[in-house]
């Protein structure tokens, strides 16, 4: 390992979104709001899992940054409630603004809300949605990370994560298209077109910073034959971070925009680019915050479509990937969405050979970036990197097997481990499934 | 609009080729017809960037390095945006505007069709622009363009307060306002969203956030007294010219009307509220339960329910009937009054109303061909392609637009040979 995992000297972070929120705040406005979201929000559910957790520690076991600092129990899940929701709810809200920012950077920077603690749980308590309470609360009190709550803000205007006008979106598409048409004169990305069979959605760094990414995915999509579009309007970026500042008002919104928008285009279902807390946004919570038990328009990821289209033979291998690939299951597409076994087909169709790490599938450690922490920004940095050591651990075990590219079919898991391999100095090339499917595709001569 | 009186209601059946146009070009793009039926468009690929559009088999003159977006105005006009040597407008008939910007996007229509306007973007500055009009004034991001339904003004979401990425206080403390006809408020928000402007034009609501927690609806520039937990778009009333919204109120959906609420009923979800013709009803898709959908008359729900959605409500011209799609476990139903039609489908479209309100078709898919079905009854064609049906101003008639075996027909059945 190129850097001893020694605990380093724990440094104090300031972030600017927690200290302005936490200078407006005034003892009554804490009360009001902590007890109004206990009872008036989260209710029974919440009441359940207090009432239940009988304090035994089994969930600390489960939790990546718990391991990664060395066991202690601060860092452990049970130990995260009681510093935070066990306390406001003990003094009936009456908590000091320190404790709120205390909270908040718990909650939003200590916590992947990944769900791992909830299967190691003998109750199934979900921490997670206790982290997400206090979230809650933190963004009913303005105190929110600043990075975050800059990204919440662009979600709110624009109705994507990156601050994408509604012209620069289409002209990006376009732009893929002509791109795209080196390779393939005839390739079209169809914007608008209403009543295809799919409608394909990214998040905002795609167009932003990752263009390509939709330029290999229009080439999968007209070499497979699929009938798809994308829209010209907002309602493109299937992406969520206001689900994780706890300001479920924008997240409905955004949610509500690209539903609206799937239906008005007619598509039968929405394909989703690789990203994995897009999938928890409009399968699980930000369509359910609507009233819609299941999404209207079903919901595709990326890595059933890509088995999907291998399956059927509608996509045809011209020659594996020769590498040894490790693959990293995403929380929200494995354990949230059980796709994992979808994705070792696909991964073993397009690849030479997989090496898994372990402990694999629904039992995969978080990166560590999801959840919204990566998207705290550079201050948790180091906070972040250190807090997932016993990830690196797992990667150079696999590393030592043969793996040299990991495979990470979710944005936030993909920028995490790039940080964790860089800061251990792992060497490995980190790559999408899709960055692989289409070198490894049959393609027009 | 193209008056539908004075359209060809006679000749059965007209027939135009559509897929031996692939001869001549590259590739064609998806095909657009208009109102009367009588043209059918498509983008064609004449070489490696020369792009033009070929109507009923004859393309514009003049050629363009990249078009998208062929939208029918409804005057029969056929619009397009147009590029280039780097610069876009709106071309006419193939004919381009005299202005020349640096992107144009989100066509829009005046319900004649005498207007059509536009977002432009030039300079990374933005406005829309109208007849070939940009707004005077421009913005450093606009979005949630409209144009009234008379054409005679328009709106949009401005900023009018530049910020840095990452400077919260300043957005929290607002930068966004509303512009009608490119004219700011005076007053700033955290957001504005989705507006309607007053069948008289001269009021614009808009749905705007006035903190990071409080919603409210603002009518020229001036907030409701009352704010919510989050609100939906706002309508106006046709006549009176009072503004209703869905507001968000302890956990629960109901509706507000110049800031009170005026239903009883509380509903887990709440949205695309709108008025009959007259005024006199109101209705609203709403969800009773979670997961149970369905349509709201006056604050009361139909008994019949749908578990993924319902869209596409719409009063008859007569205010007494309602019609929506449904679509519950992947099948796509049309609902009129809170009946469901026996026919299931792949996908159906706006049910729309003859303009006695007696009859009701719409476009439907099943096992990937397309037909039109009135009042629950299948027309026997299996289409590649179909558009909506159109009703004649008697009601007994519907104008078919649909490409069989890569040919374009415009029929004209009676209601009742079907
Ligand atoms: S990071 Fe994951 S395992 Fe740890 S407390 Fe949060 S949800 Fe549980
Ligand atoms: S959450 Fe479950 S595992 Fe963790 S301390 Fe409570 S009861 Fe034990």
């Amino acid at each position: 390992m190129a850097e001893p995992a020694k605990k380093v000297e724990e440094k104090k972070i300031i972030d600017e979104g927690l200290e302005m929120g936490t200078e407006k705040l005034t003892q009554d406005r804490i009360e009001n709001v902590i007890n109004r979201v206990l009872k008036g929000e989260s209710g029974a559910r919440l009441k359940a899992y207090v009432d239940t957790c009988i304090h035994c520690g089994l969930c600390s076991e489960a939790c990546h940054y718990y391991l990664s600092q060395d066991n202690d129990p601060r860092w452990s899940p049970v130990g995260k409630v009681k510093q935070t929701l066990w306390e406001m709810i003990k003094k009936k809200g009456k908590v000091s603004p320190d404790f709120i920012k205390r909270a908040a950077e718990i909650a939003s920077t200590e916590c992947n809300l990944c769900k791992r603690c909830a299967m190691y749980c003998p109750f199934g308590i979900d921490i997670a949605y206790m982290m997400l309470v206090v979230r809650r609360i933190n963004h009913l009190l303005g105190v929110t990370p600043l990075y975050i709550q800059d990204t919440a803000h662009s979600h709110a205007a624009t109705f994507n994560q990156m601050w994408v006008k509604d012209d620069e979106w289409i002209d990006t598409l376009q732009w893929q298209e002509e791109e795209a048409q080196g390779e393939i004169p005839t390739l079209r990305i169809p914007l608008e077109k209403e009543g295809a069979d799919i409608m394909y959605s990214v998040i905002g760094p795609e167009p932003k910073f990752q263009a390509q990414l939709i330029y290999q995915a229009a080439v999968i999509m007209d070499v497979a034959g699929v009938n798809w579009t994308m829209p010209a309007t907002p309602g493109w970026d299937n992406s969520d971070m206001a689900m994780f500042t706890g300001d479920n008002e924008i997240m409905g919104r955004l949610k509500r925009a690209h539903f609206e928008t799937a239906a008005r285009l007619r598509v039968k279902k929405i394909v989703m680019g690789e990203c994995g807390h897009a999938f928890r946004s409009v399968y699980d919570v930000g369509n359910r915050w609507l009233g819609w038990r299941m999404p209207p328009i079903p919901v595709v990821h990326a890595i059933e479509f890509y088995y999907n289209l291998l399956k059927e033979g509608r996509i045809k291998i011209a020659k594996k990937f020769e590498e040894a690939v490790t693959l990293n299951d995403p929380c929200n597409v494995s354990r949230g969405g059980g796709l994992h076994d979808k994705a070792r087909y696909v991964v073993n169709a397009i690849c030479e050979s997989l090496v898994e790490m372990h402990p694999n599938r629904e039992y995969n450690y978080c990166c560590c970036a999801g959840g919204g922490v990566i998207n705290c920004g550079p201050p948790y940095k180091m906070k972040r990197v250190e807090g997932n050591r016993i990830k690196a651990e797992q990667l150079f075990a696999a590393k030592a097997r043969g793996a040299k590219v990991l495979i990470a079919p979710c944005h936030n898991c993909h920028s995490g481990l790039e940080d964790i391999n860089h800061h251990y100095g792992l060497g490995m090339e980190i790559k999408f499934i899709g960055d692989i499917l289409y070198e490894a595709m049959e393609k027009p001569a | 609009m193209l008056s539908a009186e004075n359209w060809d209601w006679e000749t059965p059946e007209k027939l135009i080729a559509f897929a031996d146009w692939n001869e001549n070009f590259a590739w064609i793009e998806e095909p657009h017809v208009s109102c009367d039926g009588e043209k059918i468009a498509a983008i064609v690929n004449i070489a490696e960037g020369e792009f033009s559009v070929c109507i009923n088999g004859e393309t514009w003159e003049n050629a363009f390095e990249k078009i998208w977006y062929p939208r029918f105005a409804p005057d029969g006009r056929l619009t397009a945006l147009v590029s280039e040597m780097g610069e876009w407008t709106v071309a006419v008939d193939g004919i381009a505007w005299e202005n020349k910007f640096g992107y144009v996007w989100n066509t829009l229509f005046s319900e004649d069709g005498n207007h059509i306007a536009v977002a432009v973007q030039q300079d990374m500055a933005y406005c829309m622009a109208v007849n070939d009009t940009p707004w005077q004034q421009s913005y450093s991001n606009m979005t949630n363009p409209l144009l009234s339904s008379d054409g005679k003004r328009t709106a949009a979401t401005v900023q009018v307060e530049d910020f840095g990425e990452g400077d919260i206080q300043k957005f929290q403390e607002g930068v966004f306002t509303a512009a009608l006809d490119g004219k700011p408020w005076n007053t700033k928000f955290v957001n504005v969203w989705k507006m309607a402007i007053s069948p008289d034009g001269e009021k614009l609501a808009a749905e705007v956030r006035v903190s990071l927690y409080d919603y409210t609806i603002a009518v020229n520039g001036r907030p409701w007294d009352k704010t919510f937990g989050c609100v939906w778009e706002p309508i106006f009333h046709p006549k009176s010219g009072s503004v209703v919204a869905p507001v968000r109120t302890e956990g629960a959906w109901t509706l507000a009307e110049d800031g009170n609420l005026i239903w009883d009923r509380r509903f887990v979800q709440l949205w695309h509220q709108m008025y009959s013709p007259d005024g006199n009803k109101l209705a609203a898709i709403v969800a009773s339960k979670f997961g149970k959908w369905t349509i709201a008359v006056d604050g009361k729900p139909w008994s019949v329910t749908f578990k993924d959605l319902i869209t596409d409500a719409a009063f008859s011209p007569d205010g007494r009937r309602i019609a929506a799609v449904a679509k519950d476990d992947q099948k796509w139903k049309v609902v009129v009054d809170g009946a469901v039609w026996e026919n299931t489908f792949d996908m159906a479209w706006k049910p729309v109303f003859s303009p006695d309100s007696k009859n009701v078709a719409a476009k439907v898919e099943k096992n990937g061909k397309y037909t039109i079905v009135v009042n629950d009854r299948l027309w026997g064609h299996e289409c590649e392609t179909i558009w909506d049906p159109i009703f004649n101003s008697e009601g007994d008639k519907v104008l078919l637009r649909s490409i069989e075996d890569g040919k374009y027909y415009r029929r004209v059945i009676t209601v009742n040979d079907l």
